[in-house]
């Protein structure tokens, strides 16, 4: 096994681009694993750990850019005013010792349902910013997970940074997880409210092949806060709103029965998870609680 | 630089003084803080090679051939062996030598040992293994009672001839218990209340930190020295001598830092493999289990099936029991006889129950092997009796705590075995003592206004999860106690051994203590100085490393370990005592006790210090000790003075349940427990703690998850989930000390008790606060969502 | 491959690694500190906890090559020079926080971490701090009072982070 460890940028997209089945490791919370465990036998690992700027971030006026190995500590320390939902899931990942390692890029690039990231991307908004020797895309994270495990980028790409939307509006995550810390989830929601455009988007971990959105959910929420004129003259929400909006969330699912879970617990307890998330968000946005920047 | 095994020497006792009943600090605590504690992992030598194992993927399989070329031919790899390879005895076990040291034409269970490989680093081991070419032929499995026990199912073990053979109803049944006690006939008819129920209890495992490990040291003699962490250095060392064929001197085993026990170090894992290694390579071999390995290597706890039937009187007065247990043993027998005993004699809890029919047995199935783990075999019983005696407080409108008073079991109380209970048993009072502590304060969520602050996430179910801020919550309350026995029971010779030393260093007198029992964490070593402290009148003592060169001290299980080898310990010490003040009596016609280092008369004079009568001839006396010859149940009626001595524990659990996703908060754990005597309070509360946790996960989290294939679903702490500091509560003890006049200091065992009571308190709360049934451990989520 | 930190102070260096090492193997096996533990190795049970760069983190997840040129502190350097206790191995001791002791290295690092940054913590701060670190004898009580024990000493004594 070969262990490259590229100082800088371009010597790490020119090291993926010699040896495309490079194994690129950060926080090593899941390559070593799978190392240890003999799961995995790269023949080369792409160190990304010495590249400062992956660690680093930038608040911009929309977005936030986040270096894709900046560690989940830092999202929970220092951004939950811009990226409220990713800052509460940062604080259900793992334990200490792997928010101190574990970053967002990383969970990005295993792509596995179970990451807890992905509801608040897919809620808040985010590009994936995927660059190789031949350049740099912007890949929307609606098109970044495409299968189990398995994601948009081409062999010879990294993950540099996301580019997740600010929250103009309230957001919420929630994971179900059978232990009160450390646990992988069962299953994931977020919810985020976007009142500058008048919708809200949400995303759903660990009850789905890949992490998905809620669409019908989206869409009738959308619509009902719109019908109502709610998001000009917030009041509380009719309970068949919220019903309707929890039993949409739901169907959204496409779980499977594992060790973790059964598929009818999650569809279950992603409609429990939606509702809530809701009333919270609702219940802030009626109280003019908006995150400050 | 070497961590070799004279690390193990090094045991201090700088900081610890004090007799009996007082909590000292730990003899090892110095070495366990400053990461220099020497664990069956942390060994080195210089020269030594690295042990792998490669297991069966298999749950049941034919094996057609093993082809090891490949792996022989891997640079780095100095031995690969299969059974063909074993110079002596094929087979091990603890009770039945049925177990192969590696597999031979066949598989029994996923997991089970194939073949061995030894390499100068562990990633050649592993890489070695995987070029093992092994060509299986699965083989129908039997994984439950019905299959194991249907006409035309496989007969795991064929030509059984261990002792139990001759009178289980199939051979797929390792042994089988019934016990007869009173007419239940009778008893049913005069019944005014009938409660049934049939439980289930998952397997839970050990899950102690410390993998599987250690180093064998091939000897100039031809023998071996092991450094290994295990529960019972002569059992190792017995069932090693065949295997290896040497004789017992020669295989001598030498205790390692154990990182914690509860069971599942009394088999074998890797003693023999390593054994095997050194000698065929003549190098020093090292092997240590990942976590992977580690769930297969060892023994679990049996999964149970219990079906119950409790008959009383409408004042709630228990007039009768009934009880079908099936323990699944799995494809070995390790200790499961000695389990079935305990789900029998104990099936029916700390009460006095004047008719009873039981019966208890163990499967052999291709499921993992499952053994000993602390509380076995009652803390199964425990959850299905304790859950049908609030069953019959709802049918009967009592309060359970009521309900359990009146039936509780007293000194004088007669077994369902015939055995009268002839030491304290506190069962209403330790109930009375959890149902009498205030209950925590109710949280601002509760407050039907709505939440008065914000909660804190870490105090609610899901924790961290932020999946409720209060919705959903309500909270429940609930009680349990539990009879666990002490020692080995059935006629089993049960001894412990000490030598013990008293001697002059640098003009200072010191007790030099040594005996083989296994400190896994529980404070033995703490223990067995103290008294020699009390014993001798001394300050110093210094325990020397545990090994196969004093006599056995019996397992580190069964609660025994500080009432037999604190016991051997004591005896041995009072020999001593009485052979320094022989000689004082030679010297100054007078002598009475041991004082703080001085000699005194019996009116308290002292008459020299201990180090001038000690001068330069020291004392030194080995002692067996032995508790109360116990009996053998009769294989058809039960009957039998079997058990030494009882523990008791109780508890009340409270919970708050998330009703809607059917996740638990456990916010209190109260325990109360008669220990006889604390001879070391903190360690004992400690004991009661840690069992208490895993009664806790037992409740709510903890099982190895078996398909019905026969293979395990989650070998790994990411899926087996174990408490962490945010599931676990406070947990408020009251400690109990009424002397058992049988035992030294008349202490009780204490290390299992807390395990038992503490899952039942925490489902029959979680019961109280959702009204479900809950009939199975661990509670899942989708159990209280109506999703499973 | 080579790789050279810098192990409580002192320059380490480590020939003959295998790439796919971690470093709680370089650290116990090649460098003869054995005191950070290795229970899971999956980084889900906090006994092989280090500081790296300052940062706690469990050194099975960390790659052996990842550490070069690193500043690794682990339970071996919590002591003084003089072997002094640190005051929370002391705090352990004295509450009776260690039994078998397989996750008290990685206890003593945490709490260490935890009590710099937060020297007053709540009770659920503790517990929040230590999720990460499992132990399978306490039930955690004594643990729970050994936080609190050396956080009072601290406080006591005014030492500061």
């Amino acid at each position: 096994m070969d262990f490259l460890r590229p100082t800088d940028w371009a010597g790490a997209l020119a090291a993926k681009a010699a040896h495309p089945d490079a194994v690129p490791i950060a926080g090593g919370t899941d390559v070593m694993v799978e190392l240890t465990f003999d799961r995995r036998r790269p023949d080369r690992l792409l160190d990304l750990s010495g590249i400062p700027e992956l660690r680093r971030w930038e608040t911009g006026e929309r977005t936030v850019r986040l270096g894709a190995a900046v560690p989940y500590r830092a999202v929970l320390d220092h951004l939950a005013g811009p990226l409220p939902a990713l800052a509460l899931a940062a604080r259900t990942v793992g334990s200490p010792q792997i928010r101190n390692r574990g970053s967002v890029g990383g969970n990005l690039g295993a792509a596995s349902p179970a990451g807890d990231s992905h509801p608040a991307l897919l809620a808040a908004g985010a590009e994936v910013e995927a660059a190789s020797v031949r350049g740099t895309r912007r890949i929307p994270i609606d098109a970044f997970y495409t299968g189990v495990k398995r994601n948009a980028l081409a062999p010879d790409e990294l993950i540099r940074a996301i580019h997740i939307d600010r929250a103009t509006g309230p957001q919420q995550f929630a994971k179900v997880g059978t232990r009160n810390a450390m646990v992988i989830a069962v299953c994931a929601f977020a919810l985020a409210l976007h009142p500058h455009t008048g919708t809200v988007r949400t995303g759903i971990g660990s009850a789905a092949p890949t992490p998905v959105r809620a669409p019908d959910a989206e869409d009738y929420l959308t619509g009902a806060l719109a019908g109502a004129g709610l998001w000009e003259d917030p009041r509380p929400l009719p309970e068949a709103v919220r019903r309707r909006f929890a039993e949409l969330a739901a169907t959204a699912c496409r779980p499977i029965d594992d060790v973790r879970g059964t598929a009818r617990y999650r569809v279950h307890a992603v409609g429990v998870l939606a509702r809530r998330t809701l009333d919270r968000t609702w219940d802030a946005y009626t109280k003019g609680l908006t995150p400050c920047a | 630089m070497t961590i070799g095994p004279g690390a193990l020497s090094q045991r201090s006792d700088r900081d610890t003084t004090g007799g009996i009943g007082e909590s000292t600090q730990r003899p090892d605590g110095h070495l366990k803080v400053t990461g220099e504690f020497a664990y069956s992992s942390d060994l080195w030598h210089d020269d030594m090679l690295w042990g792998h194992t490669l297991r069966s993927p298999h749950p049941h399989a034919a094996i057609r051939r093993v082809d090891l070329t490949a792996a022989l031919a891997l640079p780095g790899v100095h031995a690969v062996l299969t059974h063909h390879d074993l110079p002596a005895a094929t087979h091990y076990g603890l009770e039945f030598t049925d177990q192969p040291v590696l597999a031979q034409d066949v598989v029994r269970y996923q997991g089970e040992p194939v073949a061995l490989v030894a390499a100068d680093h562990p990633e050649t081991a592993r890489r070695a293994a995987a070029l093992i070419a092994v060509d299986y032929d699965e083989r129908p499995l039997v994984h439950d009672e019905s299959s194991a026990t249907a006409p035309g199912a496989p007969v795991l073990h064929p030509g059984r001839t261990d002792h139990h053979a001759a009178h289980v109803p199939h051979p797929n049944i390792v042994h089988r218990q019934p016990i007869r006690h009173g007419d239940v006939a009778a008893a049913r008819a005069r019944a005014e209340v009938v409660v049934r129920g049939e439980y289930e209890v998952g397997m839970q495992d050990q899950a102690f930190l410390g993998p599987e490990s250690g180093l064998a040291v091939p000897a100039a003699d031809g023998g071996v020295d092991l450094y290994v962490a295990t529960q019972w250095l002569h059992v190792d060392q017995r069932q090693l001598a065949p295997v290896l064929g040497l004789p017992a001197e020669k295989v001598r085993l030498t205790l390692s830092g154990v990182g914690g026990a509860f069971g599942a170090r009394e088999d074998l894992s890797m003693q023999a493999h390593a054994c095997l290694l050194a000698l065929r390579t003549g190098r020093p071999v090292k092997m240590v289990y990942d976590r992977e390995q580690s769930f297969f290597g060892h023994v679990h706890r049996h999964p149970a099936k219990l079906a119950y039937e409790h008959g009383a009187l409408r004042d709630g007065t228990l007039l009768y029991v009934t009880c079908r247990i099936v323990l699944d043993g799995g494809a070995y027998a390790s200790s499961s006889p000695a389990v079935v005993g305990n789900a029998a004699s104990l099936g029916l809890g700390p009460y006095e129950v004047p008719h009873a029919d039981i019966e208890a047995l163990a499967l052999y199935t291709n499921n993992p092997p499952c053994g000993a783990m602390r509380g076995f075999g009652a803390v199964q019983a425990c959850f299905a009796y304790e859950s049908q005696m609030d069953k019959l407080a709802a049918e009967l409108g009592l309060d359970p705590v009521e309900l359990r008073r009146r039936n509780a079991m007293r000194q004088g109380t007669v077994m369902p075995t015939g055995q009268p209970v002839d030491s304290p048993a506190p069962v209403a009072e330790l109930l009375a003592r959890v149902a009498a502590r205030p209950l925590p304060p109710e949280r601002p969520w509760a407050d039907p206004a709505g939440p008065t602050a914000a909660p804190d996430l870490r105090e609610l179910p899901g924790g961290l999860s932020n999946t409720s801020h209060g919705e959903g919550i309500v909270r429940g309350v609930g009680y349990a106690v539990g009879i666990k026995n002490v020692g080995f029971s059935e006629g089993f010779d049960d001894y412990s051994t000490a030598r013990v030393r008293l001697e002059v260093v640098g003009g200072e007198p010191v007790a030099v203590v040594h005996t083989a029992a296994a400190e896994v964490g529980q404070g033995g070593v703490t223990v067995q100085a103290q008294i020699a402290r009390t014993e001798l009148g001394v300050t110093h003592v210094t325990l020397l490393p545990a090994d196969t060169t004093v006599g056995s001290a019996g397992s580190t299980s069964a609660s025994r370990q500080t009432y037999m080898t604190g016991g051997a310990v004591k005896h041995a010490c009072e020999a001593v005592r009485e052979a320094v003040l022989a000689r004082a009596r030679a010297r100054f016609g007078t002598a009475a006790a041991l004082e703080a280092g001085k000699v005194v008369a019996a009116d308290g004079e002292v008459l020299a210090t201990l180090a001038e009568v000690l001068g330069e001839e020291p004392v030194e006396i080995e002692r067996e000790f032995r508790h109360r010859p116990t009996e053998p149940f009769h294989p058809r009626t039960g009957q039998g003075r079997g058990h030494v001595q009882y523990s008791f524990c109780a508890h009340r659990a409270v919970v708050e349940v998330d009703t809607d996703l059917g996740l638990v908060k456990v916010v209190e754990l109260a325990a109360a427990q008669d220990v006889g005597k604390a001879l070391n309070p903190r360690a004992v509360a400690g004991q009661i703690h840690g069992g208490s946790a895993q009664g806790l996960g037992l409740a709510v989290l903890e099982e190895i998850v078996v398909g019905p294939d026969g293979r395990v679903r989650n070998p790994s702490f990411t899926d087996y989930l174990i408490p962490t500091i945010l599931d676990v509560p406070g947990m408020p003890l009251d400690i109990l000390e009424l002397a058992d006049d049988h035992a030294p200091y008349g202490l009780r065992g204490a290390g299992e008790a807390p395990t038992l009571s503490a899952t039942p308190a925490i489902v029959a709360a979680i019961r109280q606060a959702t009204g479900l049934p809950l009939r199975r451990v661990p509670v899942r989520p989708e159990h209280l969502t109506g999703t499973a | 491959m080579r790789v050279t930190c810098t192990v409580n102070g002192r320059r380490q260096v480590a020939d003959h690694v295998w790439e796919g090492e971690s470093l709680l193997y370089v650290l116990r096996e090649r460098l003869g500190l054995p005191g950070a533990k290795n229970a899971c190795e999956q980084g889900e049970c906090g006994s092989c906890t280090i500081r790296l760069d300052g940062d706690l983190v469990c050194a099975c997840l960390v790659a052996a090559g990842q550490a070069e040129g690193a500043d690794i502190r682990t339970v071996e350097g919590l002591a003084a020079e003089d072997g002094t206790l640190h005051p929370v191995q002391r705090a352990f001791l004295d509450t009776g926080a260690v039994q078998c002791g397989f996750c008290t290295p990685g206890l003593l690092m945490a709490t260490d971490e935890l009590l710099e940054r937060v020297p007053d913590p709540s009770d659920a701060d503790i517990r929040e701090a230590l999720a990460g670190n499992l132990c399978r004898c306490t039930g955690y009580e004594a643990i729970m009072d050994a936080v609190r024990l050396a956080a009072a000493r601290r406080a006591g004594t005014g030492e500061r982070a």
